[in-house]
């Protein structure tokens, strides 16, 4: 699970132009939408794109993004569950 | 010196805007009221300068990270045009218009966006990308920034037109508008160019030799008094 964290942090920054956070600043329990990260709506997108692009998954049902981009960890433990990691 | 118009019937007089501030970006280089305060290697590509030039505005923005090459070169164009000015406090920024122009539109991002759809077993379209594919977003990045609510218009011409943007910030003017950011923001390829002035109705306090009354004159005057170093 830790090398699949460490791994997001890194596609994170790169998909979401975040190039003043450092890979080691992210908190993987720390909220990615308004406070933690600050991500935007537009950052949503984002990752569900990095999601498909990277992990092969798409969110069928766009209220689950709610639960699985609650942090890195939440996401993390979503792409294990798809067996996608 | 004091410049005054003569609004309709009723033979009152209001205060003339003037110009008050204003940065020009061209060749990797920066420009504020005429003089050149920072280059870069002329080598640099448009994004290693406007990282160079962010760096050098000293200011904290992610978001500015997270904007296409127009909206950043916009963004510190305007930066370098406010820094050491009042124009942010002294007015009220429900009476502040955005009015820039350009002859790409979004041209640039058009094709970036153009590209990531073009192979379709490798079709990734990327919702940041898209949002920057139209051109007054970068008005709405500058609005955002600085809580900025008044007017705004953005015009795409087929070169600098100093006549367009004073006839249309005058009108703004006389239906309440009382400050306004005003300019050109190009990208289009490797070629690039901003020219930002702020200008703002004559108070008591402005006085600088800088300042000059909003025309046609002034700003094309201004928009060609910087002697580029390459």
């Amino acid at each position: 699970m830790d090398a699949l964290i460490e791994k997001l942090k890194g596609q994170i920054i790169e998909q979401l132009n975040l190039a003043e956070v450092k890979p080691e600043e992210i908190n993987p329990d720390s909220p990615l939408f308004g406070e933690g990260l600050g991500l935007d709506s537009i950052d949503a997108l984002e990752l569900i794109v990095l999601l498909e692009k990277h992990y092969g998954i798409k969110i069928q049902d766009p209220k689950d993004g709610k639960t699985i981009f609650q942090s890195l960890r939440t996401m993390a433990e979503y792409i294990k569950s798809q067996g996608k990691s | 010196m004091s410049f005054y118009v003569f609004y309709g019937s009723k033979k009152r007089f209001k205060p003339m805007s003037e110009i008050t501030s204003y940065a020009h970006i061209k060749h990797n280089q920066v420009s504020v009221n005429g003089e050149i305060i920072f280059q870069s290697n002329p080598s640099l590509s448009l994004a290693e300068f406007l990282s160079e030039a962010y760096k050098a505005l000293g200011v904290s923005y992610p978001k500015f990270h997270k904007m296409d090459a127009q909206c950043k070169l916009g963004f510190v164009c305007a930066e370098f045009a406010l820094k050491g000015t009042n124009f942010l406090t002294e007015n009220d920024l429900t009476k502040i218009a955005i009015v820039l122009s350009n002859a790409a539109s979004s041209l640039e991002t058009d094709r970036v966006h153009q590209h990531s759809i073009d192979d379709k077993s490798n079709y990734f379209p990327s919702p940041a990308v898209f949002v920057y594919t139209l051109p007054n977003i970068t008005i709405g990045e500058l609005a955002i920034k600085h809580k900025i609510t008044g007017e705004n218009a953005f015009f795409v011409s087929e070169q600098f037109d100093a006549d367009l943007l004073v006839n249309y910030t005058e009108t703004l003017i006389k239906i309440g508008t009382e400050a306004a950011i005003v300019g050109w923001v190009e990208v289009d390829g490797a070629n690039f160019e901003a020219f930002i002035f702020l200008t703002e109705k004559q108070k008591d306090t402005n006085k600088n030799a800088i300042f000059k009354p909003l025309n046609k004159t002034s700003v094309i005057t201004i928009y060609n008094q910087t002697i580029w170093t390459h």
